[in-house]
């Protein structure tokens, strides 16, 4: 019997293949576009696990010097005073990060390299062996160790024993800083009392760089869930409609004395066949879309954070086993309300499918109420909230209370077309479109969601490119940047250079620790350069002159938003405090910031010297002035930096971010397309009762196709003007409340009218191609079609 | 700390399983022990590189004022991965200490690893002193010293006085561990007065009591078909008893050991003459461990059963063992301590 069931009730798909292949291609798309950005989010955060492993920044406490190295010496002291630390050395090898650890002391090992192979271990302590990505290998020269590739080494970065790192950059009996282990003796000596010099910081928790990628990356989730949910509103029409259709069969089936419960479970199998079926293409889909990100994703993130993310994609299992289980779980999430009506139907409830477009009309008032609730919540959130996951819970309520209020303002629009028609074709247009809304509803619901998502996300990158290329603007103010390897060399460049240009400006800096962050102070000359330049976000009145006569000091907004500093605080270092005299902006700079003029600086520390200088020149004599450097003092390439050469860098690391925002768009809006054509051809059958008397009454059935794909792109054009606001308001929120939660400050926000036609114009395109084939069908239909209504209501 | 790397040190390069921690590997390149065994100190007492492994074994039974029984353990283990090597963070000397404090219900344990080279760990033999991190044991000679460790949760500061000579095991310390040969230098100085403060998590204690020192030293003490070893060190009235025998693959074992009479004159025991009889057996650790052993030596008409004071005295370090205070009666009464080692 179980078997008979199944076969009536699969048959159904067999002679609904388009039914079928909606809800299979909706769940796959959502899937994918789900899956695949989380792929990419994934192996971006393995990259920054691996470099956090290895640094073992976060999780444990460390000790540094104000100085920024400690002796060997200091080292043993403090072991024999009882303190588990363990040395880190860091330095560059041909441009590379080299990080040397004592795998015996380190609490993580030399993590993530796994040392289970004893040969190995020993030739790595006694005689050295680097370990890095082939790709960091084959950038650095031979130095006479063994190398190792291994893949799980954070890109860009060389592991290997503390002793090799000290030979390889010839830094003997020095460390850049120790890791403290959790675990502490009874007897340990405090620290002020073996080493008054060292400090000792607290872990770092989420405050290190990878939490600004975060900010990134959580762009991307929502990005991701939008298209999600933008797909399970496909995959709730396709099962709802597929239940409807179902009812005789259902009916006849129970009237049979097939037991409801088995019923019930079989639909359950079946779906749940379905949805993994799906799944499994959406998961294979989702690994194309995130490998055809990640490259860009990972050029992205090092451009603008400086951290590496490895270009290649790993398959992850877990990502396999989320990308089925959100599968399963939006169908689920999509059937639960159609299969709770299967449960407590009426035996002999009426076999004549509903009006099943209609049904979404009922309880509209109930969802109007919903709407405007979520709408407040949205802006309560808004209003009062803070955090990050206040910032997320806006979002959502906003999206979906705007989903849900669309049928009911759309409704009310075209009732004011209707209202405001002149000819009986228009007011018979006006009112059919009206009837047709609710079957419509949900497709357009998400195309709402993907036009308010398009518009949100193409808001926020590219207001961040207008920031971020001013602020290069303001901070890169000379035209050429030259980094000294040691004081005499920058002592002879400073000779050299300044017979040749314009003003050569010496940028000395040191790192303090200010309010328990990691900062950086900087005492540049003073110069009109920065004066015109460095505008400030917030500053007390003349603010520049009085930080020139050495009274104050200027912070970064990363360093204000996290020490909680404000204008007229005051902050410590050096053993003196200085009031805050104004605010900058400094986007993308992971830590904090102070600036101090040049001569309180070298007052504060004398023993600091420049070893970068920022060159104001003719920007066209920059090319022959590098070659003329690097032939006199042998400088590295990338002891140079050529402003233009920055600029144009950037640049094209936002034009990889467009691609990306760029490739999603599409994605979404192709999605948001498919769910309207088949929205629309779900509806061409059942609308024939509605079409034939037009027909009959003149109407030629061309006319009928034509207007059907006027109907689309007038629904179309609403829609995307209805998800300016939204999507302007989704920008907003991601620029003014999460990016602050994320990267501490604030983006200004630009308006970008012209994109925001233009996609319009993409969102009616959408329409048009999605209603192109439902109107040729109407069209070409046989009249004998039509006049067989007539027939059937006899 | 990273307890997984040091196993992987103590194994050498093509080795699979050779003996418990690897002690069963070729002696390649290192020096081996020679006979007849001639010491020179104060320097013996000092490291001896060209050899693989070394350690400074002490271990102590103590008595609170009230009687309580407390056991102590002091190890610094020196391993050599390569005969030859570098200075500095080169150098191809590893160091690891264990100290524990053991009660009737609980067991305190921590350990340190350390690259030699670099200042962290070592040994000097005058003055006498042995160090790895913050622990320390040390005196202007070897027969006063000052004892101190340190972990999480207990610490320990003690003073040290020998009331006799040091004694020789084996040979006059050429201590066979197996019919094929393999033998390690080995003395001791049982003898020594002990007390101080135990730091414990329900406070200071103090103790005083009787402590044991091993100095042992080879290049492949064990032959590559033995597992693993019980060591007993027994303080029994009339004399002391050094008794070990050596588990081999084909259930045989091979035993050894050394009367110790109270003015320091010491009698040594071939295989065979010594037996140590498992009674029962408790689960540690996920292990089956005897704890209470039958231990003969007719010969001194020994024949006492030895009961740890506390069953679960595991060593949960890099390199897992039991090592634990135990009490003696029968035909002698008295304490001592048990290790027992390659029980998987």
């Amino acid at each position: 019997m179980t078997k008979a069931g199944l076969l009536a009730l699969l048959s159904h798909w067999r002679r609904n293949p388009v039914q079928l292949f909606t809800l299979v291609v909706g769940l796959s798309l959502a899937t994918a576009l789900w899956s695949g950005v989380q792929a990419v989010n994934a192996e971006a955060r393995a990259s920054y696990d691996a470099a956090a492993e290895t640094l073992g920044e976060g999780q444990f406490a460390q000790i540094t010097s104000d100085i920024g190295t400690i002796s060997q010496a200091d080292y043993i002291a403090l072991r024999r005073a009882g303190w588990l630390v363990s040395p880190v050395i860091e330095g560059r090898l041909d441009g590379v990060r080299l990080i040397g650890l004592d795998a015996l002391t380190s609490p993580g090992g030399i993590a993530p390299v796994g040392l289970n192979d004893g040969a190995m271990t020993i030739d790595m302590l006694t005689a050295g062996v680097l370990f890095a990505t082939q790709d960091t290998l084959d950038n650095i020269a031979e130095y006479g160790v063994q190398t190792v590739a291994s893949p799980d080494v954070a890109p860009g970065v060389i592991l290997t024993d503390v002793g090799t790192a000290q030979r390889l950059l010839d830094m003997p009996d020095v460390l850049s800083r120790l890791i403290v282990a959790p675990s502490r003796p009874l007897t340990q000596i405090p620290l002020g009392d073996v080493m008054p010099n060292l400090t000792l910081r607290a872990p770092q928790g989420g405050s290190d760089l990878g939490r600004l990628t975060d900010s990134f990356h959580l762009n991307l989730t929502a990005f991701g869930l939008l298209s999600f949910a933008v797909g399970i509103f496909i995959v709730h029409g396709a099962i709802g409609l597929a239940f409807e259709q179902r009812r005789p069969v259902i009916r006849t089936l129970r009237a049979l004395g097939f037991p409801l419960g088995r019923l019930v479970a079989l639909i359950g199998v079946e779906l749940l066949v379905i949805s993994l079926v799906a799944g499994a293409i959406g998961v294979g889909l989702g690994y194309l879309v995130a490998a055809a990100l990640l490259p860009d994703v990972a050029a992205t993130i090092s451009g603008l954070y400086g951290q590496s993310v490895s270009g290649t994609l790993q398959l992850r299992p877990e990502w396999w086993v989320s990308g089925l289980l959100i599968a399963v779980g939006g169908t689920a999430m999509a059937a639960a309300a159609s299969l709770w009506q299967l449960a407590r139907m009426p035996l002999l409830a009426s076999a004549r499918p509903r009006a099943w477009a209609m049904q979404a009309g009922q309880g509209r008032l109930l969802q109007a109420g919903v709407a405007v609730a979520l709408l407040i919540l949205a802006g309560v959130l808004g209003w009062l909230g803070s955090g990050l996951v206040a910032g997320f819970g806006m979002l959502a309520a906003l999206l979906i209370g705007a989903a849900l209020a669309l049928p009911v303002v759309l409704d009310r629009v075209l009732a004011f077309g209707a209202a405001q028609a002149k000819s009986v074709m228009a007011e018979w247009f006006w009112a059919d479109t009206r009837q047709q809304l609710p079957g419509l509803s949900l497709a357009l619901m998400a195309l709402l969601l993907a036009m308010a998502a398009n518009v949100g996300v193409s808001t926020m990158v590219s207001s961040f490119r207008l920031t971020f290329t001013g602020f290069l603007d303001q901070r890169l103010a000379s035209e050429f940047y030259v980094y000294a390897d040691d004081e005499e060399q920058a002592l002879a460049l400073r000779t050299f250079l300044e017979t040749r240009v314009d003003k050569v400006l010496p940028i000395q800096s040191v790192e303090q620790n200010i309010r328990g962050l990691q900062s950086e102070v900087f005492g540049p000359t003073a110069h009109e350069t920065y004066r015109d330049n460095w505008l400030f976000l917030n500053a007390a009145p003349n603010a520049w002159g009085d930080i020139e006569n050495g009274v104050g000091a200027a912070i970064n907004e990363q360093l204000a938003r996290r020490a909680d500093i404000d204008i007229g605080d005051e902050i410590t270092f050096s053993g003196r405090s200085f009031p805050v005299l104004g605010i900058y902006g400094d986007y993308g700079n992971p830590i904090g910031q102070v600036i101090v003029t040049k001569t309180l600086f070298e007052d504060l520390f004398p023993a600091v010297s420049a070893l970068r200088f920022g060159i104001r020149m003719d920007a066209d004599d920059v090319p022959a002035l590098a070659i003329e450097l690097r032939e006199t003092f042998g400088l590295a390439e990338a002891n140079m930096i050529n402003q233009a050469g920055i600029k144009a860098f950037s640049l094209s690391v936002f034009d990889r971010t467009f691609t990306i925002t760029g490739a999603l768009n599409v994605l979404t809006l192709a999605v948001a397309g498919f769910a309207i054509l088949m929205s629309l051809l779900t509806l061409a059958t059942m609308r024939l009762p509605q079409l034939a008397p037009v027909w009959a009454q003149g109407l030629t059935r061309a006319r009928l196709g034509q207007i059907e794909i006027i109907r689309a792109v007038l629904l179309a054009l609403l829609t995307a003007v209805l998800a300016l606001p939204l999507g302007l308001a989704l920008a907003w929120t991601l620029l003014a409340v999460v990016n602050v939660e994320a990267f501490g400050w604030r983006l200004p926000m630009f308006l970008f009218p012209l994109d925001y036609a233009r996609l319009a114009g993409f969102a009616v395109v959408a329409a048009v191609l999605a209603s192109l084939w439902p109107a040729r069908k109407l069209a070409r239909t046989r009249p004998a079609d039509l006049l067989k209504v007539f027939s059937n209501e006899r | 700390m990273n307890a997984r790397i040091f196993p992987l040190l103590l194994l050498p390069v093509t080795a699979s399983a050779q003996g418990f921690a690897g002690l069963g590997a070729d002696s390649d390149g290192f020096s081996t022990p020679q006979e007849p065994a001639i010491f020179d100190f104060p320097s013996d007492h000092g490291p001896h590189d060209d050899y693989r492994i070394e350690w400074w074994y002490l271990t102590a039974n103590l008595e609170a004022e009230d009687g309580t029984p407390y056991g102590l353990q002091w190890t610094l283990f020196r391993s050599a991965l390569t005969p030859n090597g570098g200075e500095g963070w080169s150098s191809p000397q590893f160091w690891m200490g264990h100290a524990a404090v053991t009660t009737t219900d609980e067991h305190f344990v921590t350990e340190r690893l350390a690259r030699g080279g670099i200042g962290q760990a070592g040994v000097t033999a005058e003055p006498f002193e042995a160090w790895i991190d913050d622990w320390q044991l040390t005196g202007l000679d070897f027969d006063t010293l000052q004892m101190t460790a340190s972990g999480p949760d207990f610490a320990y500061d003690m003073a040290l006085n020998a009331q006799g000579p040091i004694v020789f095991h084996g040979a006059d310390g050429y201590s066979v561990k197996s019919a094929a040969g393999q033998a390690s230098y080995y003395y001791s100085q049982p003898f020594y007065d002990i007390q101080g403060t135990l730091s414990l998590p329900d406070g200071d204690v103090a103790v005083r009591g009787q402590a044991w020192l091993d100095r042992e030293w080879s290049s492949q003490p064990l032959s590559d078909d033995q597992t693993g070893w019980d060591w007993f060190s027994l303080s029994l009235g009339d004399g002391k008893l050094m008794g070990f025998r050596l588990r081999q693959t084909d259930g045989t074992f091979y035993t050894s050991a050394t009367w110790i009479e109270p003015d320091g004159v010491t009698t040594a025991y071939p295989d065979g003459a010594f037996d140590a009889q498992p009674l029962s057996r408790v689960s540690v650790a996920g292990r089956s461990v005897p704890t209470q052993w039958r231990v003969t030596l007719p010969d001194r008409g020994v024949d006492v059963t030895v009961q740890a004071i506390n069953d679960a005295a595991w060593m949960d370090t890099s390199v897992p063992y039991w090592e634990g205070p135990v009490t003696v009666t029968g035909t002698h009464d008295g304490v001592g301590y048990l290790e027992m080692t390659g029980y998987e």
